[in-house]
């Protein structure tokens, strides 16, 4: 089969997409491990005290880190403090960004927003877009034409996801978007997956963004420095590497246009340091499963369903040994993925034996 | 015409705060009993996407969907925000000899 033949269109307006839809892909219902309802309900119960406690903490050595590089600004001190601010505001507003677009994080629901809009401006994605892009993510994972959120699309481009370490290829196409949705226009793709009664808020918010860009840049100056772009623009590229190298786990390398999270998405154990920055989406088959669980329960929630799903890997390393050979051999082959074994049928087994 | 009440569920099968699903006639319901005892009833689907608002929860009067987390107040069917945007369509429901009733439509006699 010809390379062409082979590739694959990732446009949400290409052939592809249309192929998903009339094969029942899109929009379909997937697999999910039986949790009673009363152990259900009991793990999707919100809570504000844990997210309060992670913000505080995060927003504190934000604070703490910041300062300490506008201190030694000058000296090569303000290098480790910088990565600390940089990794806290580029890479942990990831998961904050996604938490609270679920409305899970916290029980109250104006912080749960409060905080979407802050990691939204911190990790440089417009937030209405974004809602609506995470919620296609979450109808289609991973179904080819449908999911505007692959990754690591097939044949992989190294420079790209190399680049991407440093937000460099979605911070840049994201400015250009703000200049296009500063105007009121969207593009072809996010028409297909945001409805008319929103797009206003993606040329308000696109203006306010630029704005206060233009207001860092202005700043940098007439202080003929680069300091304020350290502190508000620039972490978003500087500090992205950590959530690039924690969602590279989630779904590269693995099956696409299957109904069945357990074959698409990875759960990685982590460290706590590692959890609190990226607020447990290591449990990621869990969290596309049942995307009503806050963050706090995920760990519990994968005990109840751990039986019924694929071996968990170990850590970061281990889900590297996969994805890199994975991604390396799709460069050559675009067909190839990373097949994981599920568990046998425990309800068919049971069955057979009575 | 006569309205047409159909029996859901003794209502000590759907726990206060909880949802339950019902299905009847080719349709879905969503049937929902609040902390105080009252019962209440939507269309089963979300009108963002095809999920079963049954499998969501219930926090006070709000139904969440369990795949997009969209909101809809289930005593009056309103969407409250991204990405349900659609109201749900709400049924009358009653209480007769501990079962669970709901009015799913009229009926020419």
């Amino acid at each position: 089969m010809s390379e062409t033949a082979i590739r694959r269109d990732y446009s949400l307006v290409g052939p592809d997409g249309d192929r998903a839809r009339k094969t029942g892909l899109a929009g379909a219902e997937w697999y999910a491990c039986a949790v009673p309802r009363k152990a259900l309900k009991e793990l999707m119960q919100r809570k504000d005290g844990p997210a309060i406690r992670d913000t505080l903490l995060w927003i504190g050595l934000l604070g703490l880190s910041g300062t300490l590089g506008c201190l030694t600004w000058g000296t090569w001190l303000a290098v480790p403090c910088f990565l600390c601010y940089g990794v806290l505001y580029g890479s942990a507003s990831d998961s904050r960004w996604h938490e609270c677009g679920h409305g899970t994080a916290f029980k109250t629901r104006w912080m749960n927003e409060a905080i979407y809009q802050l990691a939204c401006f911190m990790i440089l994605r417009e937030p209405t877009v974004w809602r609506w892009s995470h919620a296609r993510h979450h109808t289609d994972t991973l179904i080819v034409g449908r999911d505007p959120e692959i990754n690591a699309q097939r044949p992989p481009s190294v420079a790209k996801l190399l680049v991407n370490f440093f937000a460099l290829k979605s911070g840049a196409e994201t400015i250009g978007k703000l200049f296009i949705h500063s105007t009121g226009r969207l593009t072809a793709e996010e028409v297909t997956f945001i409805p008319e009664t929103e797009h206003w808020k993606i040329a308000v918010v696109a203006r306010v963004y630029l704005g206060i860009f233009a207001g860092v840049l202005a700043l940098c100056f007439w202080m003929e420095s680069i300091l304020p772009m350290m502190l508000v623009g620039l972490p978003t590229f500087y500090g992205a590497f950590l959530a690039v190298f924690f969602s590279l786990t989630q779904h590269a390398g693995l099956a696409e246009d299957v109904l069945d999270h357990r074959l698409n998405s990875r759960t990685v154990y982590m460290n706590s340091v590692f959890r609190f920055l990226y607020w447990n989406m290591n449990y990621h088959v869990e969290h596309h499963m049942f995307p009503l669980v806050p963050y706090h329960a995920l760990p519990r929630l994968h005990e109840a369903i751990k039986a019924d799903c694929p071996r968990p890997y170990g850590s970061c390393l281990e889900a590297y040994r996969e994805v890199i050979p994975a991604l390396a051999r799709q460069i050559r082959d675009p067909r190839h993925f990373v097949s994981r074994e599920l568990p046998p049928d425990q309800s068919r087994e049971a069955s057979a034996e009575s | 015409m006569t309205d047409t009440w159909i029996a859901v569920c003794p209502v000590d099968d759907v726990e206060p705060e909880d949802v339950r699903r019902f299905d009847h006639g080719g349709r879905t319901f969503a049937i929902y009993r609040t902390a105080a005892g009252e019962v209440f009833a939507t269309d089963g689907l979300c009108t963002h996407e095809h999920a079963h608002l049954a499998e969501g929860l219930v926090m006070g009067d709000i139904i969440e969907c369990p795949k997009h987390n969209g909101r809809f107040d289930f005593r009056s069917g309103k969407a409250q925000g991204a990405p349900a945007c659609i109201d749900l369509r709400t049924y009358p429901t009653k209480i007769e000899n501990g079962q669970i009733l709901v009015l799913s439509g009229r009926v020419s006699i």
